[in-house]
């Protein structure tokens, strides 16, 4: 007994020895031999986003490892990238693209009108799990003529291609292994990938552009958000991409060693009525539940000051928004009203499938008390997302649901009356449809904006809110991407000082 | 001895291929679609048929079973529905992170619960022989992952001298920086581990202290420390070592959730990932690895008991009289039986 004081004062030493080491920590060094240390929940799962390789691939990848002919700016501009210009024919059926002389991939093969054959074949292929490859759809054949220029010929009119194609990485058509590693044309290439924690990137020397501003960059990857909060207070990470635990920010607000920012997000909390069954078959039965939940007291009870109430599916970044929150705007008596012109006026009861993740079930839990106020019964199924896609989105088998839609541009889902949430307007149909086929963006802005505001009109859904996109980092960074478009993070300017 | 050893050796493998094949059936029972986690919003009929047919559901369950127990024999444990990438690398990878947290904090456990639970027993009647057992009392109902929160608050936030999680990202290449990753993770294992570990020690040890052969031996002379370590010692440790084996064996597994408290690549965060997205090969080869992990560990604690405890050398259950020893006394005959 009496060596377990000798034993626990070595133990004691050893562990403050230990603590004392050098940290590991954040590089000291600054500017542009800086490396920049991001925080992430989203994990790919393979580096191929045609394999399945999820929104973590777009987050990490996209822009920083590989190219499209075009790039969606943080502020949802397209511009030019590898296509150093097109032009389309007076039909609208055929797109000419001259490529940037000069590019290299990191492996050092050329970049050539190959390649870029390859990588849209990639996405069209049968085995593609690419989330764009409907969007393709229009394109009939792709040529060749020299190594500089690609001519794409496409079955009708499509003028979202130009958008459509910052989606679709160039690869490298002679590359062998996509699912875990690259050859692509980007600022950076990949230094080493660490499942279940890092990925990093090492600047590439041999980029046709400029340069990155850093020389490193590595994403760590949590699926815990305290421990990615606690990481950053620490820095251990000097930046998180998309804060997604209201409740944390309010270490970061107050404190100046931090900056929050509250970017412009196209993920949107629907509560989504299968249109195709009773009761939601009604109008006006979806438009009394529409106006019976207050969505701004829900997004206030989540997010506080953040995010937006837009009451549609288009989120401020798409040239089509417009706010109509006015529509179907909250007023329990109205709903009641129309509750009462359905021949509903003793309520009526209803079961909800909610996934099991943030935040869906707290929304489901307003969305309870909200409509028992107005007298109907809710009864909440909580459902993992693999059920989900099984019951709901595959099988149609469900009368509501909570689901978050993340991409931008989303409205066409309403086009497509086979959708999970069966809704059938041909008019709609047609004006989205008509849209993709307009002559100028004018022309399509137009249409989608009258679409929308018929979807609005037929409340097809609700949609509760918009979530508001949450950079928070470390005030020594600067240049980093505070919208995220559809999750992409470029980081070849941010600098740390 | 060697016949025990090669007997359990046998029944080692057949457990862990009958293991393997209750295991490959039920994952195919549960409800679930491994294709579902491929799938994005978007996706059109003809690419969930194509999600469909990459996961393979197009053989018939025992050909898919075969092909599997084939690729094993020479440990190639496939690709991973989702990733594609191999499953055999990825669990090794993890592995680095896994052992030495689990092995770390099974040592310090045991150097701690040891002394700890032989002072709580020895001194039961005294205040710090009380505290001491409160004490592990209130370890076991603490859960984990509060602690590892708490030791996060206390020296990663506030004094900042340990991170808050993470390993490095070339895991050993500085040995110092990955034990200091560590550091937390195997505190917080390590005080759950010996709270249970305390408990029993100090059990066995009352019991020992209660034993006619320990008076016995003080009353023919032996200082009481002789006594102890003559003959309590042996005796005590043969329950003792059974629960060290199961503790080793779960906390394997069971630190998933330090793992993601502490944002740690290891072993456990990739099975609980593995199962939401149902990608039944990194499960068959997570669970392989960690049943034979304990298996092994099993194996190992019957054969160190065995070594302590000369009664249980000659045979394999236990419940049979040594071969060379003399007929039996009524009571040692009685004494044996509660022995095993």
């Amino acid at each position: 007994m009496k060596k377990a004081p000798l034993l626990i004062g070595i133990a004691l030493t050893a562990t403050l020895a230990l603590a004392g080491c050098a940290a590991g920590g954040s590089s000291s060094a600054t500017g542009k031999n800086a490396t920049i240390e991001i925080g992430s929940v989203y994990e790919p799962q393979n580096l191929d986003n045609t394999a399945g390789g999820g929104q973590g691939v777009t987050e990490a990848l996209s822009g920083n490892v590989y190219e499209g002919l075009f790039r969606l700016t943080d502020d949802g501009k397209v511009e030019n990238l590898l296509a150093k210009d097109y032009s389309a024919s007076a039909d609208g059926l055929t797109y000419t693209f001259t490529l940037q002389k000069g590019v290299t991939f990191h492996s050092g093969a050329k970049l050539t009108s190959e390649d870029v054959k390859f990588s849209i074949e990639k996405v069209l292929s049968d085995k593609s799990q690419s989330a764009r490859k409907s969007s393709l759809a229009p394109i009939a054949s792709i040529a060749t003529p020299d190594d500089s220029t690609v001519v794409i010929t496409l079955k009708g009119r499509s003028i979202s291609l130009p958008y459509n194609l910052s989606y679709v990485s160039i690869y490298n058509h002679a590359a062998k292994n996509f699912t875990t590693t690259e050859d692509g044309t980007g600022p950076y290439e990949l230094d080493q990938w660490k499942r279940g924690s890092t990925l990093s990137l090492k600047r590439f020397d041999g980029y046709w552009g400029t340069r990155a501003k850093n020389a490193e960059v590595v994403f760590n990857y949590f699926s815990d958000a305290t421990a990615l909060n606690n990481a950053l207070l620490t820095n251990a990470v000097d930046i998180v991409t998309s804060e997604q635990s209201p409740d944390a920010l309010g270490q970061f607000t107050s404190n100046k060693d931090y900056t929050v920012t509250d970017g412009k997000s196209t993920t949107k909390l629907l509560l989504a009525f299968n249109d195709r069954v009773a009761p939601f078959n009604n109008v006006l039965v979806r438009k009394a539940v529409s106006s019976a939940i207050d969505n701004k007291k829900l997004l206030s009870s989540i997010w506080g000051k953040y995010g937006t109430v837009t009451g549609s599916m288009v989120p401020p970044t798409d040239p089509w928004y417009e706010d109509l929150t006015s529509v179907n705007p909250y007023d329990p008596a109205l709903a009641k009203q129309e509750l009462a012109q359905a021949g509903l006026s003793n309520g009526f009861s209803f079961t909800l499938d909610t996934p099991n993740y943030d935040p869906h079930p707290a929304a489901a839990e307003f969305i309870k008390s909200e409509l028992a106020k107005v007298g109907i019964t809710v009864t909440i199924n909580t459902i993992t997302a693999d059920e989900w896609y099984s019951k709901v989105y595959k099988a149609h088998d469900f009368v509501a649901t909570l689901q978050e839609h993340v991409n931008d541009r989303d409205i066409v889902f309403y086009a497509n009356p086979d959708f999970y949430w069966g809704y059938d307007n041909p008019q709609v149909t047609q004006w989205i449809d008509e849209a993709e086929q307009a002559t100028s963006t004018a022309e399509q802005t137009a249409l989608l904006k009258k679409a929308n505001e018929q979807i609005v009109a037929d409340a097809a859904s609700d949609w509760l809110y918009l979530y508001p996109q949450i950079v928070v980092a470390s005030s020594k960074l600067s240049g980093y991407p505070v919208n995220g478009l559809n999750s992409q993070f470029y980081a070849y300017g941010i600098v740390k000082k | 001895m060697t016949t025990y050893v090669f007997r359990r050796l046998l029944f080692l493998v057949v457990t862990l291929f009958l293991a393997m094949a209750v295991l490959f059936v039920l994952l195919r029972l549960l409800p679930g679609d491994p294709a579902n986690a491929l799938l994005s919003l978007g996706a059109t009929p003809q690419q969930i048929a194509a999600a469909q047919a990459r996961v393979g559901a197009d053989q018939p369950v025992l050909v898919q079973f075969g092909t599997w127990i084939g690729q094993l024999v020479t440990l190639d444990f496939g690709t991973s529905y989702i990733s594609d990438l191999p499953v055999g690398p990825e669990i090794a990878s993890r592995l680095v992170v896994t052992v030495p947290l689990t092995l770390i904090a099974f040592v310090l456990a045991v150097v701690v619960a040891v002394p700890v639970g032989f002072v709580a027993a020895y001194r039961s009647r005294r205040w710090y022989g009380l505290a001491l057992s409160a004490l592990s009392q209130l370890g076991i109902a603490v859960p984990v992952f509060w602690i590892g929160v708490l030791l996060i608050t206390a020296f990663a936030l506030q004094l900042r001298v340990l991170p808050a999680g993470g390993f490095p990202r070339d895991d050993w290449a500085d040995p110092l920086d990955a034990l200091r990753s560590l550091l937390l993770p195997v505190i917080t294992v390590a005080i759950v581990m010996s709270a249970s570990i305390t408990r029993y020690v100090r059990s066995a040890v009352l019991d020992v202290l209660g034993s006619d052969y320990l008076r016995t031996s003080r009353a023919l002379g032996a200082s009481f420390g002789s006594a102890m370590w003559h003959h309590g010692l042996r005796n005590a440790s043969v329950p003792v070592i059974s629960i060290l084996g199961i503790e080793l064996a779960t906390t394997f597994l069971g630190a998933v959730v330090v793992e993601n408290v502490f944002a740690l690549p290891g072993l456990g965060s990739m099975l609980l990932k593995a199962i939401a997205q149902h990608d039944y090969p990194d499960i068959q080869g997570i669970l392989f690895v960690s049943t034979f992990a304990v298996l092994v560990i099993g194996f190992l604690a019957d054969l160190v008991q065995r070594l302590v405890d000369p009664r249980l050398r000659d045979s394999v259950s236990g419940n049979d009289a040594p071969k060379n020893a003399a007929p039996l006394s009524d009571g040692e005959r009685a004494e044996q039986q509660g022995a095993t």
